[in-house]
């Protein structure tokens, strides 16, 4: 779960990161008064949005003036933002943050992730700073420095000093960085992160270290003793249809094809689309509805799949374990009865109780069209949104 | 001999109580597998399906001479109970719970390792689909009836593909020796490379079919070892060529996060390994057939 750049500045604030100060606005207006309680000549207001890339993408401004921050502010508020990370919706901006402009000598990087090789916690950071990781590690690889942390240890003291020496830090900086490399571990470990990153972390004029963005990710798993951070989650920033589904026990993830897929485990569900795509079609979505799913989370699945207007067949794919199938065949038919489906449907059943599942078709007299195979389902899904077409 | 479980391996289950536990309990007795007795804590002195609970997992252990347990406990007590059958000189757990804190699962791999080899448990999973030896026994929610004995392993992330790709090789006549489900999440207990050392030293698997995924370096991990270390041939299929890059596929590993982990990649890794790839999910089956039948004749 994802949260503001304002909200992941306030936790590790807490930690003990230095931050520079600033206000948050759900208006112009509260933008302008922002920057007058701020004092000073200069401001930085930045949309609150999750994606990075939010410069490029015109979200973020220095302003001279707090007349230029109110009108800035009016251009960004309700305002779809794309940006390279986002889709070609973007993100709604409903809320700014101003804050007071940072005198930058220079710009390091700074991130903490899982890293799924060594399952442990690990520090990335480089002493060029300023673009996002990825093009980092395109661009400027030897740039970047890795670490891990023993999970029973703890980040040690040596660890954290020995990167602040390899980044090229001086003097007093050297225990500013270790502080702020602890603080952003203790954040990251109490908390439950997936993931900190502080970039720019900038050096001032003067010297000193401070952060001028942050984003902080959580571990869903582990919400349930987080309510705090629970607390953070912003719907305006989901893509709706997904977090609808989810709350439904569905996972759900849109993509742009045509072909609506319904299909219980992760694997399955992956393996169909490529199958679909192999067959000569485009998948509209990735659909898994989890274990023990009951009629109605079948119906469920079928509105989900169906929001998408682009769904010009639907395809389900059942390979029954903890599943059964004729649970999900009566799903299907409910579904085609309560919503008096349109669309041609192509069920595939197999594994635990199957006969039952097939004969819930069959006697439905439903016009379904039935399949053996996870190949003979694909190839019959794209044959018929092919004759749809035609 | 299979690998992980056998008729003789006796199990316990942790969780035997709850609905989920109960149900799958009844179903791996039903199909052979010697259960002998459940851990549920405060229900110690009961007995349920006919078979003893304990309070605790070494107690059972001391009762019963348990050696593998299915952990089927929800995800906030999970890796607790991991942890506890490690402790209480269990051999294998295998963790069917999905929805376990990554931090949770970071703490449970350093706990494993305090124990000297001998008495270090492998942990299987979690949200994993289990292990099943065809015949001999199973510990986890698949159904048994997909699968014919024979002598062909199967690895892979997925559940369902797991059934898919046993079903694809029973309608070939081929049957599985054993077949293990890894799970689906970014830190579990043994991975690809760890159950293909299992298979290349059984001497009743003769191949092995592996399914992997998007997301994670455990498949390059798994090429390199086969590469260098296994005389049996593998089979492989990776799952999520369509996926999109940077949005997470329902497993909470399936994410494309760092080079080498899109499917494409994954696939050019394992053939240049000398893997045979299995081009399309619905041609597991079938490749492994080929694969086989080359053997055969060569031999």
């Amino acid at each position: 779960m994802d949260i503001h750049e304002y909200q992941a500045k306030e936790i590790l604030a807490r930690f003990g990161v230095p931050v520079p100060r600033g206000g948050l606005a759900y208006s112009p207006e509260q933008a302008g008064y922002r920057a007058r309680e701020l004092g000073g000549n200069a401001w930085v207001v930045k949309a609150q949005i999750h994606s990075g890339g939010r410069g490029a993408a015109g979200g973020v401004k220095l302003c001279r003036s707090e007349s230029e921050v109110q009108e800035f502010a009016a251009t960004l508020f309700g305002r779809q933002l794309v940006t390279k990370q986002t889709d070609a919706n973007g993100k709604g901006v409903y809320r700014l943050w101003v804050e007071g402009a940072s005198d930058i000598a220079q710009e390091l990087y700074l991130g903490f992730v899982l890293d799924r090789k060594s399952e442990r916690i690990m520090i990335v950071a480089s002493a060029h700073g300023g673009m996002e990781i990825e093009d980092l590690a395109e661009n400027d690889p030897n740039s970047l420095r890795r670490m891990t942390i023993d999970p029973a240890a703890g980040l040690s003291e040596f660890q954290a000093r020995e990167l602040a020496f390899q980044l090229g830090l001086k003097g007093g900086q050297i225990a500013q960085m270790v502080n702020i490399l602890k603080a952003c571990y203790r954040a990251y470990r109490d908390l439950d992160a997936m993931m900190v990153e502080i970039n720019p972390l900038v050096i001032t004029g003067s010297g000193d270290l401070v952060a001028l963005d942050a984003k902080m990710s959580f571990d869903t798993n582990a919400l349930f003793r987080r309510p705090e951070i629970a607390e953070l989650r912003d719907r305006s920033q989901e893509d709706p249809r997904e977090s609808t589904a989810g709350d439904h026990g569905l996972a759900y993830v849109g993509l742009d094809g045509d072909i609506g897929c319904i299909i219980n485990g992760a694997g399955l569900a992956m393996a169909t689309m490529d199958m679909i795509k192999l067959a000569g079609g485009e998948p509209a979505n990735f659909l898994d509805i989890g274990g023990g799913a009951s009629p109605e989370r079948v119906v469920r699945a079928f509105r989900t799949v169906l929001a998408d207007r682009n769904v010009s067949v639907i395809l389900v794919n059942i390979f029954a374990g903890i599943n059964r199938c004729d649970w999900v065949a009566q799903g299907v038919v409910q579904a085609y009865r309560e919503l008096g489906l349109s669309v041609p449907v192509v069920v595939r059943l197999a594994g635990t109780n199957v006969e039952e599942g097939r004969r819930i078709i069959q006697d439905s007299g439903l016009p379904l069209i039935t399949a053996d195979t996870l190949a003979d389902a694909a190839e019959k899904a794209v044959a018929t949104r092919q004759k749809l077409a035609a | 001999m299979a690998i992980l479980i056998t008729e003789k391996t006796r199990v316990i289950v942790q969780g035997m109580s709850g609905r989920i536990g109960q149900f799958h309990a009844e179903d791996m007795i039903k199909h052979g597998t010697n259960v002998v007795g459940g851990v549920t804590p405060g229900k110690g002195g009961e007995s349920l399906l006919g078979r003893p609970l304990f309070n605790t997992v070494r107690e059972a252990v001391e009762a019963t001479g348990a050696e593998a347990s299915l952990v089927f406990v929800p995800p906030p007590f999970a890796a607790d109970a991991i942890m506890e059958a490690a402790d209480a000189g269990i051999k294998t757990a295998v963790c069917v719970t999905d929805g376990i804190p990554s931090q949770d699962m970071m703490k449970v791999k350093r706990f494993l390792k305090r124990y000297p080899a001998e008495r270090k448990m492998r942990l299987i999973g979690p949200n994993c689909a289990g292990i099943i030896s065809p015949g001999k026994g199973f510990m986890g929610i698949m159904p048994p009836h997909i699968y014919m004995p024979g002598r062909i392993g199967i690895v892979g992330r997925s559940g369902t593909l797991g059934y898919e790709a046993a079903s694809q090789m029973k309608a070939l006549g081929i049957g599985v020796s054993t077949s293990v489900g890894i799970g689906g999440d970014p830190i579990n207990g043994s991975s690809f490379r760890d159950i293909l050392e299992l298979f290349e030293a059984d001497p009743e698997t003769d191949a092995v079919m592996m399914i992997g995924e998007i997301g994670g370096p455990q498949e390059a991990e798994a090429a390199i070892y086969a590469r260098d270390h296994m005389k049996k041939p593998v089979v492989a299929y990776i799952a999520g060529l369509s996926a999109p890059k940077g949005r997470k596929m329902g497993h909470a590993g399936a994410i494309i996060s760092a080079f080498g982990e899109s499917a494409q990649e994954k696939v050019e890794i394992l053939s240049a390994a000398g893997i045979t790839i299995a081009p399309n999910p619905s041609s597991m089956g079938e490749t492994m057939a080929r694969v086989l039948a080359t053997r055969r004749a060569a031999a």
